[in-house]
């Protein structure tokens, strides 16, 4: 580092080395169980918006459910339900998963990445049942089966339209992540709570780490902008770039 | 019949506080919305950006965090004010921040920011030549806004306004991290202390799956009605 800001940081009262090194830490854990959550979700996603949007209603219906529970209660309620759920599972504390489950992290994780599948579940099964009836009917006629219109047509088509709603779910799970501080996280939330509850000083702990989220949010913005430009540049006007 | 172990009555209070927050929010929201737009739209340049300045910063942080930057920060704030008012003027004055208090105001001020959107959206959505005919009649600003531009913008903000409610009825539930005592809170009481979290955040969980279901079927509802002048497309 340039000596003015390690001089800077020697002087200062609150932002000094190690409370950079805390947010630096929360910073780690949020983008980990942000990106984690966010990942797992969607592999789970795809599958379970095929068969939200294969029409029958026995396939249908069990996914209908899961989401409608996701999408109806409160992501904190869902966390609290698994974090101090997970204990009373009889028997788990004798198993090995009790010393992954232990660590608030992975039920943090597990929770998130329920709230964030059941989401995106429906963001792609929407997607998925606005593709053009043509584009499907001229698979068809081209013999192409089920699974092979689903892979070369039906989702690369519907990965198209969902990019916005999906760039909106991955700043709310971003936003969301802030809560794991309640279940003694350190995220970077919980690093500002920590740093203001050792100094008291709640503009300076929270402002900071505000403009991180603001920094994170605003590049995954760009990013999705970015990206769906790139997915979407057949359809730009001839000429321009 | 679900034995709650005696708290039932108090978590009964708790939903009732969780519904107080939920309308005083949005009320404030609603509020803040309006201006915000009606700032968006304004000829004046200064109003416009503190309208767009706001939006974005409110986009870009958790709800939590504001929360907190909120309820620490404002009690910071207060007591500052009032050692500075007992110094210099001798006014002895104290406020105690109440976590309700600070709970309607961050969560307004947040979905005031996304009511800000869906009703920028609805304004500009009202055909311009709406307006001047009223103007025509001789309608005052004021009129032409409440009977003409009001009714007919209601009918493209509503999608809208519904989503934003349902959002806002889920992070009612994050007020319970600053104290404040709604069904969350002492469902999270009850859970530790009674060692069993099914028994208690499940009963809360349907409490808040009610509410949203319901207010689904409302704004349905009132989105029915909204439409009934106009001739549905296909």
């Amino acid at each position: 580092m340039p000596e003015f800001i390690t001089q800077w940081l020697d002087q200062h009262e609150i932002f000094n080395t190690l409370t950079i090194l805390h947010y630096w830490d929360g910073l780690v854990t949020t983008v980990q169980l942000t990106f984690l959550s966010l990942i797992v979700g969607l592999i789970v996603a795809v599958p379970l918006a095929l068969l939200r949007a294969s029409g029958k209603w026995y396939l249908s219906g069990p996914v209908w459910l899961y989401t409608y529970l996701f999408r109806g209660t409160p992501l904190l309620i869902q966390l609290y339900i698994i974090y101090y759920g997970i204990a009373q599972v009889p028997g788990i504390q004798d198993t090995f998963w009790w010393v992954i489950f232990s660590e608030p992290f992975y039920p943090a994780l597990l929770a998130f990445t329920l709230n964030t599948a059941a989401y995106t579940t429906e963001i792609i099964r929407g997607a998925i049942t606005s593709t053009p009836r043509g584009e499907i009917e001229a698979a068809k006629a081209y013999g192409m089966s089920w699974w092979q219109r689903t892979r070369r047509i039906v989702l690369p088509s519907a990965s198209r339209r969902c990019v916005q709603a999906y760039a909106n779910e991955v700043i709310f799970m971003l936003h969301a992540s802030a809560i794991a501080s309640v279940v003694t996280i350190i995220d970077l939330t919980g690093a500002a709570r920590d740093i203001y509850s050792r100094y008291y000083a709640p503009f300076e702990a929270f402002i900071a780490v505000a403009l991180i989220y603001m920094a994170l949010t605003f590049t995954l913005v760009y990013g999705f902008r970015r990206l769906e430009r790139h997915l979407l540049r057949h359809q730009r006007p001839v000429g321009q770039a | 019949m679900l034995d709650l172990r005696g708290y039932g009555p108090s978590l009964m209070e708790g939903a009732l506080v969780t519904i107080q927050l939920a309308f005083m929010s949005l009320a404030l929201a609603l509020t803040l919305g309006l201006l915000g737009a009606t700032a968006k739209l304004s000829g004046s340049r200064v109003m416009r950006y503190g309208a767009t300045a706001y939006t974005t910063v409110i986009r870009g942080v958790p709800d939590l965090v504001m929360m907190l930057l909120l309820f620490y920060g404002g009690q910071v704030t207060i007591n500052a004010l009032s050692d500075y008012l007992y110094d210099a003027h001798n006014i002895d004055f104290f406020y105690q921040f109440n976590p309700f208090i600070s709970g309607v105001l961050t969560i307004g001020l947040i979905f005031g920011a996304y009511m800000t959107e869906t009703f920028r959206g609805a304004f500009l959505a009202v055909d311009k030549g709406q307006i001047e005919a009223a103007r025509a009649y001789g309608f005052t600003r004021w009129h032409a806004f409440r009977r003409v531009m009001l009714p007919q913008m209601l009918r493209h903000a509503l999608p809208g306004l519904g989503n934003n409610w349902q959002v806002l009825l889920k992070t009612t539930a994050l007020v319970s991290i600053i104290g404040l005592t709604d069904m969350v809170r002492i469902a999270e009481q009850a859970a530790k202390s009674e060692r069993a979290p099914f028994l208690f955040f499940i009963p809360v969980a349907l409490v808040y799956l009610a509410l949203t279901a319901g207010s689904e079927l409302f704004i349905r509802w009132l989105d029915k009605r909204a439409n009934a002048g106009v001739a549905r497309e296909g």
